[in-house]
Order: C-alpha cells, then sequence, then structure tokens
C-alpha cells in the first residue's frame, strides 16, 4: 500500500509496567472482580492498523478512559484518535470491541466510544462502533476479519 | 439441537403451530411440539453463505422467505417434512436485514444495508419472484420491514433513524409519509392486528407508538395540527428499557412486547381511561428481567394461544413466554 499515512509522525508515549502481582490470584475461592487495569491489559497491547505502535503508546488507549461496573456487568472505553480526522477511527474501535468480546465474559455490556471533542465525526463513529448487527456483518468479512486481527495479533 | 451462534429473528406460521428461529451460524431451525416437548423439526440450511438475518412464513404457512447477510432472500418450501430452496432472490447490493410477506401472499418485501426497499411479485404459485419495485427513500441502513394487516402498505425501519410508509399508487410504488421522532436507529415495527396502530423499536430505548390521523379532520382537537390522514406519534415508551429496543410485537388481544440489549422483556397494554386516538397511554403489565443472559433480539407472540410468547437472544437460544398480567 503506498497510501499516505493519516499522521506520519505520531507522539510515541512510554507503556505503563506490568501489573503488581496479586497475591490472591492463585487463589480459586477468591472473587475475582474485572477491574479498570484488567480491561486496560486486554486492549492496550493492540496494534495501532498504520503504525508499528501499540493504542497505550499512542495513547489512544488510556487506563483512566475505562470504566467498569463489575456489579453491573457493564464496560465503557473510550480511545482517543491521534489526529482528529484520523480515518481509522473506526477500525480502531472495532479491534477494542472485537478484543473485549473476545476475552471477556458474555455476561458483559461493552460500549466502545470515541472520547468526547476528540474527533470530526465522533457521532458517526460511534453509532457504526454500537450497531452490532454492522459489526457481526463486519467480521463476517474475511478481509476485515484479517485487517482487525493483525490489529489484534501480538508481537513477539 | 439448538443454534451454534446468535439467533436474530423469530416467527411463528400462521397456525401457531411451528415456530422457526434465524442464526448467525447460517440456519433457520423449524420448532414444533412433540407430545409437550418443543423440538428441532427442520433445520433450513446451505443455501446461505453467511448470517440468516429475519425469516417469515407466507401467510398460507407453506412458504419461509429469510434473508441474510450474503446480501441474497431464499424462499424455501416444505417437502415430505423437510424445506428446499426453491427460489434465490437476487439483487441487493450486500446484507439482506429483513424479509416480509404482504397479508395477500401476493408480494414480498426486502430490505439492506445498501439503503433499499425492494417489493417483489410472487408468481407461479411461490416459485417465481419478479422485482416490481425498488425504493431508495432512506439515507442510510434499511434495519427491517413490515406490512400492514390488511391494506397494502408497507412500513420500513432506518439507520437514519426514521420509519417510512409505502404504498403504490396509480401503479406505482412510493413513499407516502416519513415518521421523525426517534433520536438513533429504528430497528424494527410493527403494526397492531387491526392496523391502527404501528409500534417502533429504537436504538434510543424507546418504544414509540405511531397512527394515521384521520382522513377528513372531523373537530379532532388533540390532532396538534396535523395535516388529515398525516401519521404522528401518539405515544413514547421511555424509561422502560436501558438499552436498545431491538424488537416489537402485537398479540391477537393487542399486548405490546418489547425485547431489548438490557436481556429484558416487557409488556404493555393500552390504558383505555387515559387513552384516546392521536394520545396513547400504555401501562407496564408484565416484565421479564433477565429473559436471557444477552441482548434479546426478536419477539413474536403466537397467532392462535393468546399469551404464548417467543423470544430469541445473542445467547443462542429461544425461548417461549406465557404472559400472565401482574394485578
Amino acid at each position: 500500500m503506498s497510501k499516505q499515512l493519516d499522521n506520519a509522525a505520531p507522539v510515541v508515549y512510554s507503556s505503563s509496567k506490568e501489573r503488581e502481582y496479586d497475591p490472591h490470584a492463585e487463589d480459586d475461592e477468591y472473587a475475582d472482580e474485572i477491574d479498570q487495569r484488567e480491561i486496560f491489559d486486554l486492549i492496550r497491547n493492540i496494534n495501532d492498523p498504520e503504525h508499528p505502535l501499540t493504542l497505550e503508546q499512542l495513547n489512544v488507549a488510556q487506563e483512566a478512559h475505562i470504566d467498569v461496573d463489575d456489579k453491573n456487568n457493564y464496560v465503557k472505553v473510550r480511545f482517543t484518535p491521534t489526529i482528529p480526522h484520523c480515518s481509522m477511527a473506526t477500525l480502531i474501535g472495532l479491534s477494542i470491541r472485537v478484543r473485549l468480546l473476545r476475552a471477556l465474559p458474555s455476561r458483559f455490556k461493552v460500549d466502545v466510544q470515541v472520547r468526547e471533542g476528540t474527533h470530526a465525526s465522533e457521532q458517526a463513529v460511534n453509532k457504526q462502533l454500537s450497531d452490532k448487527e454492522r459489526v457481526a456483518a463486519a467480521l463476517e468479512n474475511s478481509h476485515l476479519l484479517e485487517v482487525v486481527n493483525q490489529c489484534l495479533s501480538s508481537k513477539a | 439441537t439448538g443454534h451454534y451462534d446468535r439467533a436474530w429473528c423469530v416467527a411463528w406460521n400462521p397456525s401457531g403451530t411451528l415456530l422457526a428461529s434465524a442464526s448467525g451460524d447460517k440456519a433457520v431451525r423449524v420448532w414444533g411440539l412433540e407430545g409437550d416437548k418443543w423440538v428441532c423439526k427442520a433445520i433450513l440450511e446451505g443455501a446461505h453463505q453467511r448470517t440468516v438475518r429475519s425469516v417469515a412464513w407466507s401467510p398460507c404457512g407453506r412458504f419461509i422467505a429469510t434473508g441474510s447477510f450474503d446480501s441474497t432472500a431464499c424462499v424455501w418450501v416444505r417437502k415430505e417434512g423437510d424445506y428446499e430452496c426453491i427460489a434465490t432472490l437476487e439483487g441487493h447490493e450486500n446484507e439482506v436485514k429483513a424479509v416480509a410477506w404482504a397479508p395477500s401472499g401476493h408480494l414480498l418485501a426486502t430490505c439492506s444495508r445498501d439503503k433499499s426497499v425492494w417489493v417483489w411479485e410472487v408468481e407461479d404459485e411461490g416459485e417465481e419472484y419478479e422485482c416490481v419495485a425498488v425504493m431508495q427513500e432512506h439515507t442510510q441502513d434499511v434495519k427491517h420491514v413490515t406490512w400492514h394487516p390488511t391494506l397494502e402498505m408497507l412500513v420500513s425501519s432506518s439507520y437514519d433513524n426514521t420509519l417510512k410508509v409505502y404504498k403504490e399508487e396509480a401503479d406505482d410504488w412510493g413513499c407516502v409519509a416519513t415518521l421523525e421522532g426517534h433520536t438513533s436507529t429504528v430497528w424494527a415495527s410493527a403494526f397492531s392486528c387491526d392496523g391502527s396502530m404501528l409500534a417502533s423499536a429504537g436504538d434510543d430505548n424507546t418504544v414509540r407508538i405511531w397512527e394515521r390521523g384521520p382522513d377528513v379532520q372531523a373537530g379532532l382537537a388533540f390532532w396538534r395540527g396535523a395535516q388529515p390522514g398525516a401519521w404522528a406519534c401518539s405515544c413514547t415508551l421511555s424509561g422502560q428499557h436501558a438499552r436498545t429496543v431491538y424488537s416489537v410485537a402485537w398479540s391477537p388481544s393487542n399486548l405490546l412486547a418489547s425485547a431489548s440489549a438490557d436481556d429484558c422483556l416487557r409488556v404493555f397494554k393500552e390504558d383505555p381511561e387515559n387513552s384516546k386516538p392521536g394520545e396513547r397511554s400504555f401501562s407496564l403489565v408484565a416484565s421479564m428481567p433477565k429473559a436471557h443472559t444477552q441482548d434479546v433480539n426478536c419477539v413474536a407472540w403466537n397467532p392462535k394461544t393468546d399469551g404464548l410468547l417467543a423470544s430469541c437472544s445473542d445467547d443462542g437460544t429461544v425461548k417461549l413466554w406465557r404472559c400472565v398480567e401482574q394485578q
């Protein structure tokens, strides 16, 4: 692809440390609630569609922009495109949604949205990401699924 | 014998003895009673390459129409206990979202993400289908189509937040009304059995009731300045569902059921004391919290057994409910 990048020189941020070891983690009796950090760990290593960088390194995904209500089975992720006209916003949102769809128990309702005021087509992108029929159809499209899987594949 | 993926749509046959369910597993299952147990009687598969999004029985009960993300609709007929695909309706550019038979059985409507609604004429006793109209009125995905129970009138629901009403006038199908009010995608709509009210299900978490004013304005002040014969929203049911409402259905005794992404089913009934044409009042008469473990995608009342409700869900199950009114 000789396509021009939307954002040729993005600012790169440092990655967070690994999560501290929880002494309860191996105790099966201990009710391990899903929290903000756990969701962040699921999405921070998603690859950006156009840079060899992760969503965390680009500050697209930030722990502070994740809301989790484990009791009420609810997760909301707001992400920040690197530039307001990022044409990849829908693909990034779709990748986050698919990662959570695959990783979280099915009891969770998940909303994935562009963070308020960070994208020119914020409402259109959000509407598309919340339409599960479009998401389902997109994931039956083998080309698109391959692109999403590339974003979700972890680098060695 | 259940579905291997989410169940999108359920539909009863006209005699209420069989229930069809459409799924992301590319198949339709037909369920029927054996003794006192509902069992899977037939599987309609092999014709669609992708998700079967919708299913509908012809008014005669002999045919089943299916709409799929593979951009086609298929018509199946029962042959020796099994179902055979006898026609594939091609023309839509991408995902077919819904199929619906006109009450006469002579017309079939389909709609798609390609923003169009197609009307097909049924020929050769159900073996041939000819497209007689393509309506490109919506600016976005068309999610659903449904027919009026007695008039040859068609209603579509769309991602563009509106519903559109179509009729055939002078041999030409055209849009006669646009219903605006939902603040996000309209997922589906359904006419009450007498055709006097249309209910719609929205991504704005509301159910809305729409009706047409009388053709002659007989001093009806409630019509809020609307033109005679114009459509208006006569009730908005909000605060009842916490997430998107995907489906609505009216029972033969005018109970209105709604299905939502909040995993709940709700049933409403018109409040005769506080209700009149143009300004309807509905109250909640039954509620099934956690009806399913995931989004409920569709509801359908049995046409013969009053109070028997079918629902299906992202959890892959199809459930039957007997609705008992709360006192």
